[in-house]
């Protein structure tokens, strides 16, 4: 019973991030390309003058994909057409199962281990997992009857099983160091100093593994399943209203699925370099205030920035957005007085229990940290390399990839066997 | 890092590290993310015009929506002599000439329409008026209806049409 409500629990957490961060990205997606390409970006929808950056944007797109019409193409298949979306959303939440977020959480003196379902064969789990996300692909891509939308799925495939191969031999060299295909031991191994991350102990296989993943996840430079400039939007491309928006929610899942393993097999998980359990546990009396302080300094000035702006621009526009400077300034304001405010609670006398709390909190937050980052790597380098053309993917993926991981694997071997 | 730099014809042979890919997607990331750094300290500079908030100046002889120009009394200056009409490559002009009262003037248009939807802005209507009776300096580019005879615009329309909204 306790482990099913903990289980729940964790895949509560767990869903909240991950779809909490769907829309998050969408919004870091258009604002960051914005940025990139010198243009503004969405900053118009609002609510009540607050438009947040354009972060409200998003609930304005779900509002409109709700109330579109679901279109099916005449010569579709029914049940296939209909059946993608969800199979492709749903595989790719699932590979969230084996991906640990923290070591554990002690409550009541009861350790809770930070990860649904700790595998022993983790790593071969998210592969599996991660390789039927095509059959989604396939499955619409074929399903809707249309010329382009079934190139796109046939370039998925062929796309899957290029680089799949070099994906899968590019972590063996991870395996043979940390000896465990269990994601909770690779993570463990690579703490305390920074080079004892994945990506120093195997570069080689660090880039190939990213370059894989992007290639997995449909990104940019290696979007050909979507290829909107000669495949018009590729295998999606008859779907519309939220069937089309579970695709799209599911290349974004995709993309926190890949950002969350490149964190754990290359980049410490949740670790954070020299800072491992022990040590802030033992000096959390200093770093919680340190980090209070840091965080009531650094929200105040940003306060006083949107202060400053509300004052100088009071009537920008003469409507309700005039309002949106004084309101941030506001929240802004409330989150420093808020660390600042929890001095009265003493938290350089912590106890041992809050101690470790606080620890697995700053674990959590350094792997979602990391996750974001390598999000945000994904968008960076979306909009700034152009697509590969097909012979060039097909050309790295066998014959640069696969060849260079294979060496990666001997060499990691040899290394290991002298050493 | 001097290999990447040398300059090649495009089709020419890439050296070694430009095969990898690497080093020039990493100097391409460099010069996106210094995009992104620069636009987000100086948000002010963004070359986007705020559209219905701010509008974009044009020069002076920008071709916008017609106007009729008037005489001292507020009659049209237009003496109907279908001038503009016939130069008027979108056929887009429709005069009915009328006999002016004054002898001195010999016509004046009773209807002058134009049909802003056919119109293609070519400004070829007022290099053909030997009156300056009809300019295209209002500046206006906003134009939009919602039935098609609102774009089919009469006489008194364009005697009245100054882009600041005063009568001439």
């Amino acid at each position: 019973m306790e482990l099913v409500v903990s289980s729940l629990l964790k895949i509560a957490f767990l869903l909240t991030v991950i779809l909490g961060l769907v829309p998050v990205l969408i919004w870091a997606e258009r604002k960051g390309s914005a940025f990139i390409q010198d243009r503004t970006g969405p900053n118009r929808a609002s609510v009540l003058g607050i438009r947040l950056g354009g972060l409200v944007h998003p609930i304005a797109d779900v509002m409109k994909l709700l109330f579109k019409e679901d279109f099916r193409p005449e010569n579709a298949h029914r049940f296939l057409y209909a059946l993608a979306p969800f199979l492709v959303f749903f595989i790719a939440l699932l590979t969230y199962a084996v991906i640990p977020f923290g070591d554990f959480i002690r409550i009541g003196g009861v350790e809770y281990q930070l990860v649904v379902a700790d595998l022993n064969v983790g790593i071969l789990y998210v592969l599996a997992i991660a390789s039927l996300g095509t059959y989604g692909v396939v499955m619409g891509g074929w399903a809707s009857n249309n010329k382009y939308a079934f190139l796109g799925a046939v370039r998925s495939t062929s796309q899957m099983i290029s680089y799949e191969i070099s994906m899968g031999l590019s972590i063996i060299g991870l395996m043979l160091i940390f000896s465990s295909l269990r994601l909770t031991d690779i993570v463990a191994g690579q703490g305390g100093a920074i080079w004892n991350w994945g990506f120093a102990m195997q570069p080689l296989g660090a880039i190939l593994f990213i370059v894989a993943v992007f290639a997995e996840t449909n990104r940019n430079p290696f979007d050909l399943p979507e290829g909107e400039s000669e495949l018009v939007s590729g295998y999606h491309l008859e779907y519309s209203s939220m069937k089309f928006a579970l695709f799209f929610m599911a290349e974004y899942t995709n993309m926190v699925i890949g950002a969350a393993l490149i964190t754990t097999l290359f980049f410490g998980g949740w670790n954070i370099p020299w800072l491992t359990r022990s040590v802030i546990e033992g000096h959390a009396g200093t770093i919680l205030p340190v980090h209070l302080v840091i965080q009531a300094v650094v929200m105040g000035l940003i306060s006083l920035l949107f202060f400053r702006r509300a004052a100088r621009e009071r009537d920008k526009f003469g409507d309700a957005r005039d309002r949106e400077p004084g309101f941030m300034g506001v929240v802004t304001a409330l989150m420093a007085l808020g660390a600042a405010g929890s001095f009265a609670l003493k938290p350089w006398a912590i106890g041992v229990d809050a101690a470790s709390i606080y620890a697995t909190l700053l674990q959590v937050g350094a792997f979602v940290g990391k996750v974001v980052f390598f999000c945000w790597v994904f968008i960076w380098v979306r909009w700034t390399l152009p697509r590969f053309r097909y012979d060039q993917l097909m050309g790295l993926g066998w014959k640069v990839m696969l060849p260079l991981a294979l060496a990666n694997v001997v060499l990691t071997a040899i290394w290991l066997a002298i050493v | 890092m001097t290999a990447t730099k040398k300059a090649h014809p495009y089709g020419g042979k890439m050296t070694f590290w430009e095969r990898t890919y690497l080093p020039e997607v990493f100097r391409g990331m460099g010069i996106t993310i210094k995009h992104v750094i620069h636009n987000l300290l100086h948000t002010s500079e963004m070359p986007t015009v705020q559209y219905p908030e701010e509008h974009r100046s044009y020069s002076p002889r920008f071709r916008g929506r017609h106007r009729l120009m008037q005489r001292d009394d507020g009659s049209p200056r237009c003496v109907a002599c279908m001038m503009c009409s016939t130069a008027c490559p979108a056929d887009c002009i429709h005069i009915v000439a009328g006999e002016h009262p004054d002898p001195a003037i010999e016509k004046f248009p009773e209807t002058f329409d134009i049909d802003l939807l056919r119109c293609v802005y070519c400004g070829l209507c007022e290099e053909a008026c030997p009156c300056d009776a009809i300019r295209m300096d209002t500046g206006i580019y906003e134009i939009a209806g919602t039935t098609r005879e609102e774009f089919f615009v009469s006489k008194e329309f364009l005697l009245n049409n100054k882009s600041d909204g005063t009568e001439v």
